[in-house]
């Protein structure tokens, strides 16, 4: 096990599945020579070269134009849009071409290309930087939806992404750029639609995605010291979901939380609270609870970002208010 | 600016190619003719984007291509899709909403693909296949595979963002695509000359990129064909895209809900008279081409073309199961265990 930084993960993610095929190719802003704005892809240029870690335009529409017809024609491109709120710069790229185009003709494309892009907030950069996008991707059929929680999955499911025959929406979670954590040594390949349990608690079920996810851990030390214990499950995964390993969580604590950083209308969790309801209601001891982000743009101030995100302290304060 | 288009070019283009772009114009006027019959008999179901009076470009780049080369055209994507070589069945029975289809009912008029022949796809939101062709290019050139991207698409396409952003990655990355524009003067029901800055909407933006200002007679498939195999050879050999404007005229309206009334009926009877296929027909019959043998050209198409549409019309309509189907490359539509 080697300890790497989740950028560094990423980087040897890319790296990885660029070694082992050819077919891999790589483009968007500033990853060359420079690295990438958040340094996710240093070293890659000096490694595979001008070629195949290629330098774009500020020409989000064409980044994913040309990574799905590369991909339509025998490449596996990586694409990178550096913030997700760019995304709707080109969503008609995303949403209306790469995820429909398998469908409409019935098979006759293949689209294995990842779309990496830097998501979610927590770095002050205001409302058109730091927007929590994950449920924008899940609400278009075709379209994966992957957003890990710490290095060794950011490089596991990067490189199981890469070798998936379909369109993956990748998101980094930018203010986890800089955390450490322990990295399997040689090569490691993770497997998409698996959610994992990071912590076994009888009590209640706490269900999180991307930097929530540390925030859920520590949420239950701290719900454990008053006799709460949480079950926390890091859903890694919206499409393909694992609803088996979430539901039986459920089943298991007969109360579910769900911890979302985006704002609240159409979140993730409310597709989990709907299943949950519809699938495992007579194993539930209480309601369904969804901590969000209020339904507002975040803002750009310190104080009003962490305010408005969920926080350790409001996870705690609402799952212990609502198990009382 | 004054209107620039090229003069016929002097290499005659020779009797077999001229016999085949025939043909083909012959066989995509008949095919649009008889998707207009069926929608008037309620058979057409959802919408569809006639192509008629533009043969002459979809048959002119169709014959210079390289088998393997890629097509990347819009809505009114019939005649290319066909010209490529697709089964004129299957594209029919696709409009007819039936199961043996080429899509099996799940693309319809606008997304006709054929992928086995070339035809890489119809896409149906203006502008955004200009960046997809391009993509298709970067992967032959780095592939090293020799193949060519054509990608077509009508005036109104020039004036969204992705037409710009496509243009110039193609210049930068020097990729083997040639962007086809086909201004058909009317961008759905407005003249495009009323919304655009400059005369030509392709042609005068083409110095913007670097590249040379192409604008010719679409109506003359020669010219066409001639532009396209120079085109076409500047990719293939390394000298990057192309963007060529060749004006054309729709005979009949934006979609089959428009009647085209905004069309001043001067202008409609002009260009009637620059009707592609009946202007061909005259020079091949100047050419020494005999009546006969375009009359059983034009024979052979009707009869393609009945065929075609009597296999559409006995397809059952499409299957219900097909709906969650090739969501994903494992043919299923799960979204969950």
């Amino acid at each position: 096990m080697a300890e790497l930084s989740f950028r560094e993960a990423i980087a040897a993610g890319i790296a990885q599945e660029m070694a082992r095929d050819p077919l891999v190719y790589f483009i968007g802003e500033d990853i060359g020579a420079a690295g990438g704005v958040f340094k996710a892809t240093v070293g890659l240029f000096e490694q595979f070269g001008p070629d195949r870690v290629r330098d774009t335009p500020i020409s989000e529409q064409a980044i994913i134009g040309a990574a799905m017809g590369a991909a339509m024609t025998g490449l596996r491109p990586i694409a990178e849009i550096m913030f997700s709120d760019f995304l709707a710069t080109c969503w008609d790229m995303v949403a209306n071409q790469v995820a429909k185009t398998r469908y409409m003709t019935d098979g006759q494309v293949s689209l294995p290309l990842v779309i990496r892009t830097a998501n979610g907030g927590g770095t002050r950069f205001g409302a058109q930087h730091s927007q929590s996008l994950e449920n924008w991707g899940m609400a278009v059929p075709g379209l994966k939806v992957v957003a890990p929680s710490n290095p060794a999955d950011a490089k596991g499911l990067l490189a199981a992404a890469i070798r998936d025959p379909d369109p993956v929406l990748f998101f980094e979670q930018k203010s986890l750029y800089g955390v450490k954590g322990e990295v399997p040594d040689g090569e490691h390949v993770d497997r998409l639609g698996s959610a994992r349990v990071l912590r076994d608690g009888k009590d209640c079920t706490i269900v999180a995605l991307a930097a929530m996810v540390p925030r859920s851990l520590d949420a239950a030390e701290r719900l454990a010291a008053m006799d709460i214990e949480a079950t926390v499950v890091d859903v890694r995964s919206l499409v393909p979901l694992d609803t088996r390993t979430i539901l039986s969580a459920v089943t298991k604590t007969g109360r579910l939380f769900t911890v979302e950083e985006n704002p609240r209308l159409c979140g993730w969790g409310a597709e989990i609270a709907s299943i949950a309801a519809d699938e495992c209601f007579d194993d539930l001891d209480g309601p369904i609870v969804r901590i969000t982000t209020p339904h507002v743009p975040l803002p750009a101030a310190d104080v009003l970002e962490d305010a408005a995100m969920p926080s350790v302290e409001r996870i705690v304060e609402t799952v212990k208010r609502a198990m009382r | 600016m004054s209107t620039r288009v090229e003069k016929p070019p002097a290499a005659e283009v020779d009797r077999p190619t001229r016999l085949r772009l025939y043909q083909l114009m012959v066989e995509l006027r008949d095919f649009e003719q008889r998707a207009y019959e069926l929608f008037l008999e309620n058979l057409v179901r959802g919408t569809s984007h006639l192509a008629l009076g533009q043969e002459a470009i979809s048959a002119g780049y169709a014959v210079a291509m390289r088998a393997d080369d890629y097509t990347f055209c819009t809505y009114r994507g019939h005649g290319h899709t066909l010209a490529r070589g697709a089964s004129m069945a299957g594209a029919m029975a696709e409009l007819l909403g039936r199961g043996n289809g080429m899509l099996h009912g799940k693309g319809g008029s606008m997304h006709l693909t054929d992928v086995r022949h070339g035809a890489m796809g119809s896409y149906a939101i203006v502008g955004a296949h200009l960046p997809i062709a391009a993509g298709a290019a970067w992967s032959a050139q780095v592939r090293k595979s020799g193949q060519v991207a054509v990608c077509f698409f009508g005036d109104g396409a020039t004036n969204i963002g992705a037409f710009h952003e496509a243009l110039n990655l193609a210049v930068v990355w020097k990729l083997p695509v040639v962007f086809v524009c086909e201004n058909n003067q009317y961008m759905e029901y407005t003249p495009i000359a009323s919304v655009t800055a400059v005369e030509h909407p392709a042609a005068d933006r083409a110095s913007a990129y670097g590249l040379e200002s192409i604008l010719v007679d679409g109506n003359d498939a020669d010219i066409i064909y001639q532009t396209a195999r120079q085109t076409i050879d500047r990719a293939r050999t390394g000298g990057g895209p192309s963007l060529v404007e060749a004006l054309t005229y729709r005979h009949g309206g934006h979609s089959r809900a428009d009647p085209a009334k905004y069309r001043p009926e001067a202008e409609v009877r002009e260009w009637l008279q620059r009707d592609p296929v009946k202007r061909y027909r005259e020079r091949l019959l100047t050419n020494g081409i005999s009546e006969t043998q375009l009359n059983e050209i034009e024979t052979r198409a009707q009869q393609k073309v009945d065929a075609a549409t009597e296999e559409a019309r006995r397809g059952d309509p499409a299957r219900v199961d097909e709906i969650e189907r090739q969501v994903w490359g494992d043919g299923s539509a799960a979204w969950r265990n």
